[in-house]
């Protein structure tokens, strides 16, 4: 349970051992350099920036072709297996894949133009099918959209407002037109409001019947296509069908590579890593011959860092320990049980060099209510059996997912503790089965403790005792902060008084009527007890009033501000009842189960499928009681560690450490010894 | 079947109906944020899932309380207690505040949740505190079960 020393390392070397020291660094990953504001004049800092922007690119090439791997070529993965982490690379392979950088690069390369090509008959289809759409409504005419008529005639295509039919039409055009002359027209479709039309006329008549025409609303249609409607869709037909052979061929030539898979990955790495060192490199002062490197690094790695430097790369290294004034990044470190509840803090924010890492009294709390809160011990048993299993199976898997697993893991196992105490085990399921189909009636699970549904409030008791517990350790947590910082006035007036006060009243408290009216229980205080409660409650309550406004040198004011902070007892009576989500969320469980339990033994009777119903309905009813009730058992949890717990003495506003490193997003290298 | 296993019946309604419809708010309100998230990034999928069934809990809580009556008074193996008129209205009143605290906590902390899904879409690395804003609302939703549920047992 700590936070691990930092120390600052400089480093000093000659440029032409540039290359080998920031690989070196790269590889070792646990120095993370600091950014000098103020440039020293003889110094400068390098342009990396089209460098990296190059391997960047890079790196972006390979990762496209390997999305269109996964599209047209998927590999098949396990579960477990896509769990495993980076997949491990032989040292010898890699080397042989980055000699061969060049041929890798046209070959993904290959991929992406395929890519685009399948991209642009994409497009080229959908064009040609807009363009068929736009076509199907003239699709009887026998002549090209466009048409203007011939050397005497002339020929309208549009549309008309209102639906018309084909002698209203002929009627319309031909008005005022000498009988002789002939007028010929098809209606080529009707929607609701429009009709279109194909007119022809002689040429001596257009005037008239295009007149006519306009006075019903007449519009030219709007595609100028060459070709007749059908045979232009024919076409276009045709073509959407090469074009999909098109696409089918580069998918072949796409899966083609499907075998060069791990080579694109650990290009794609290789190239991540690459751009990575450049921008580090941005940020190193270089004078002509020499490099100055600054970081900080762990201080039980500082030693071996520095001997690797100075052997390997020539380089002049020198340790210190951090300035008062200087913010060093934060790096937990914390035994194995611990250390899984490492993200639920970080995700809070991470403590500072002046706090204490309260992972290790967090994480029991958190284990342990959060086993009150799910409180059944078949599904602490499932939850605990299917992460330990995932863990074992994928030795490999990234450490984020691994200790989220391994929290989940013991999390299950306190659990099914709980679960026992409660004498739950998926809610009644043991009884209601020994009923349904033995005819047993009675309890056979005992609980170890006592059933929380036949003594709610004996429970509601406990609750609220293990959250004054929990509180109390934020309160004494907070003291030793303020005595680390030798801030003694703050220690007694935040600590001390607090705790006078709480654990004062409440001793004053369980000898009433009320508190025996509400629990329903008598607890006999000696009379020892009795007094050294009142005694706590007036220490406390003096100490409170003297201390709360001490920041203020008016002697009325700073009254005024010690009475107000006794009106700081309201929030611990808001605190110490949230703990009551104990009691609630665990009895959801278990009667939600019985529902369930209930449900599946009332179809039980029916004949030859009863069993069967019987287990589909538990299966799912118990599945979803597990997932919405740990779910509400995880925030909850979380919730009183960040609100009631943290709200009691942590700040965080630490600064995680980001070393220098591979970026490997899927391989890892084996012998790389990383530090 | 007695009047006092009618009130008591209505009490069990009321707290799955309508803690239940409070959650159904809450849950709808959240999906509808977590499915514009989803267009955008449907990498969030798992974080936007469970923070759309934070508000989820109400219902659950409602039918709990309901359950609860239902089997303590026999209304659940066709055997009604026979409840006198005022026990029936005592379990009547003792089923509200979770009725009415989950309609009310469960359609807020939907909204909350809407919100706490925009931080996802923007700073997903925040989720665990965005989880919390939520859960804050919850609180008053588990009072509202601890009274009712305390007030059942008691009667």
């Amino acid at each position: 349970m700590a936070i691990v020393k930092m120390q600052k390392l400089s480093v000093c070397a000659l440029k032409k051992n540039r290359k080998i020291t920031l690989e070196t660094l790269q590889k070792l990953g646990a120095l993370e350099i600091i950014h000098n504001a103020e440039e020293e004049k003889e110094l400068e800092l390098m342009d990396t920036q089209e460098a990296r922007a190059t391997f960047q690119k890079r790196s972006e090439i390979f990762e496209s072709a390997l999305s269109s791997l996964a599209a047209y070529a998927p590999e098949k993965k396990g579960l477990l297996e896509s769990l495993n982490g980076n997949a491990l690379v032989d040292k010898s392979v890699y080397e042989a894949y980055v000699e061969k950088a060049e041929e890798i690069s046209r070959s993904a390369g290959e991929v992406v133009s395929a890519e685009k090509g399948i991209s642009e008959c994409r497009g080229a289809i959908q064009k040609n099918e807009a363009r068929k759409e736009q076509l199907q409504p003239w699709i009887k005419l026998d002549v090209p959209l466009d048409c203007q008529g011939t050397d005497k005639t002339t020929v309208f295509i549009g549309t008309l407002t209102g639906v018309v039919d084909e002698a209203a039409l002929f009627a319309l055009a031909s008005e005022g037109i000498s009988s002789d002359s002939a007028v010929t027209g098809d209606v080529l479709f009707t929607t609701n409001d429009s009709t279109g039309i194909s007119l022809m006329c002689l040429k001596k008549d257009e005037d008239q019947v295009y007149a006519n025409l306009r006075s019903h609303g007449y519009a030219k249609v709007a595609q100028a296509e060459t070709e007749i409607p059908s045979v232009l869709c024919e076409r276009l037909d045709a073509q959407n069908k090469a074009k999909e052979e098109e696409i089918l061929s580069y998918q072949k030539e796409i899966v083609a590579h499907a075998s060069e898979a791990e080579a694109y990955r650990v290009m794609a790495d290789y190239y991540r890593t690459r751009a990575e060192k450049y921008r580090f490199l941005a940020s190193v002062p270089q004078s002509q011959s020499s490099f100055f490197i600054e970081g900080w690094v762990p201080s039980d790695k500082a030693e071996r860092i520095s001997k690797i430097l100075t052997d390997k790369c020539d380089a002049v290294v020198e340790i210190s320990d951090p300035a008062e004034d200087e913010e060093a990044p934060t790096v937990l470190r914390n035994n194995k049980f611990s250390q899984a509840s490492e993200s639920v803090l970080a995700s809070y924010g991470l403590p500072t060099g002046k706090n204490v890492d309260p992972t290790t009294i967090m994480s029991f709390f958190y284990v342990i209510f959060f086993g009150m809160m799910l409180s059944d011990a078949g599904y602490g048993l499932l939850m605990a059996l299917i992460t330990g299993i995932v863990i074992l199976k994928c030795p490999r898997m990234e450490q984020g997912m691994r200790r989220f697993l391994q929290l989940f893991f013991w999390c299950g196992l306190s659990t099914m503790f709980w679960g026992f105490m409660y004498g739950s085990f998926f809610g009644d399921l043991i009884d209601v089965i020994a009923k349904t189909f033995f005819g047993y009636e009675g309890k056979i699970l005992h609980a170890w403790w006592f059933e929380p549904l036949d003594q709610p409030m004996k429970l509601l008791m406990y609750c609220i005792l293990f959250g004054l517990i929990h509180l109390m350790t934020g309160l004494i947590l907070r003291g030793r902060d303020c005595l680390v910082a030798k801030d003694y006035v703050s220690f007694v007036a935040d600590t001390v008084a607090w705790m006078c006060l709480v654990l004062g009243l409440v001793l004053m408290l369980i000898p009433t009527s009320l508190f025996v009216s509400i629990f329903a229980t008598t607890i006999n205080l000696p009379a020892w007890a009795m007094m050294l409660g009142k005694i706590l409650t007036i220490i406390g309550l003096v100490l409170v009033i003297a201390l709360n406004g001490r920041g203020s040198k008016n002697i009325v004011l700073r009254l005024l501000l010690g009475l107000y902070g006794v009106y700081d007892l309201t929030s611990w009576l808001s605190d110490l009842l949230s703990y009551s989500r104990l009691l609630a969320l665990g009895m959801a469980t278990g009667v939600i189960a019985s529902v369930v339990n209930m449900m599946a033994s009332m179809t039980a009777g029916i004949k030859f499928i009863g069993p069967i119903i019987f287990v589909i309905v538990l299966i799912f009813g118990h599945t979803l009681n597990i997932g919405i009730n740990a779910l509400g058992a995880y925030v909850h949890t979380n919730r009183l560690q960040y609100v009631e717990f943290f709200g009691k003495f942590y700040e965080g506003g630490g600064r995680a450490f980001e070393p220098f490193h591979t970026v490997n997003k899927y391989t890892e290298i084996k012998e790389e010894q990383s530090l | 079947m007695s009047m006092g296993d009618v009130f008591a019946l209505l009490g069990a309604a009321l707290a799955v109906g309508l803690a239940g419809g409070g959650s159904a708010l809450g849950v709808g309100v959240a999906g509808q944020a977590a499915a514009g998230v989803m267009t955008q990034d449907p990498s969030k999928f798992a974080r936007l899932l469970i923070l759309q069934l934070l508000p989820g809990t109400q219902g659950i809580y409602g039918l709990l309380v309901g359950f609860i009556v239902l089997s303590n008074y026999g209304l659940l193996s066709g055997a009604p207690a026979g409840l006198a008129t005022a026990t029936g209205l005592g379990v009547f009143f003792a089923c509200l505040p979770i009725a009415i605290g989950g309609l009310i906590s469960g359609y807020a902390q939907g909204k909350c949740s809407a919100a706490s899904i925009g931080i996802i879409a923007k700073r997903p690395e925040e989720f665990a505190k965005s989880m919390l804003f939520p859960a804050m609302v919850e609180t008053y939703a588990i009072l509202a079960l601890l009274v009712s549920i305390l007030a059942i047992m008691a009667i």
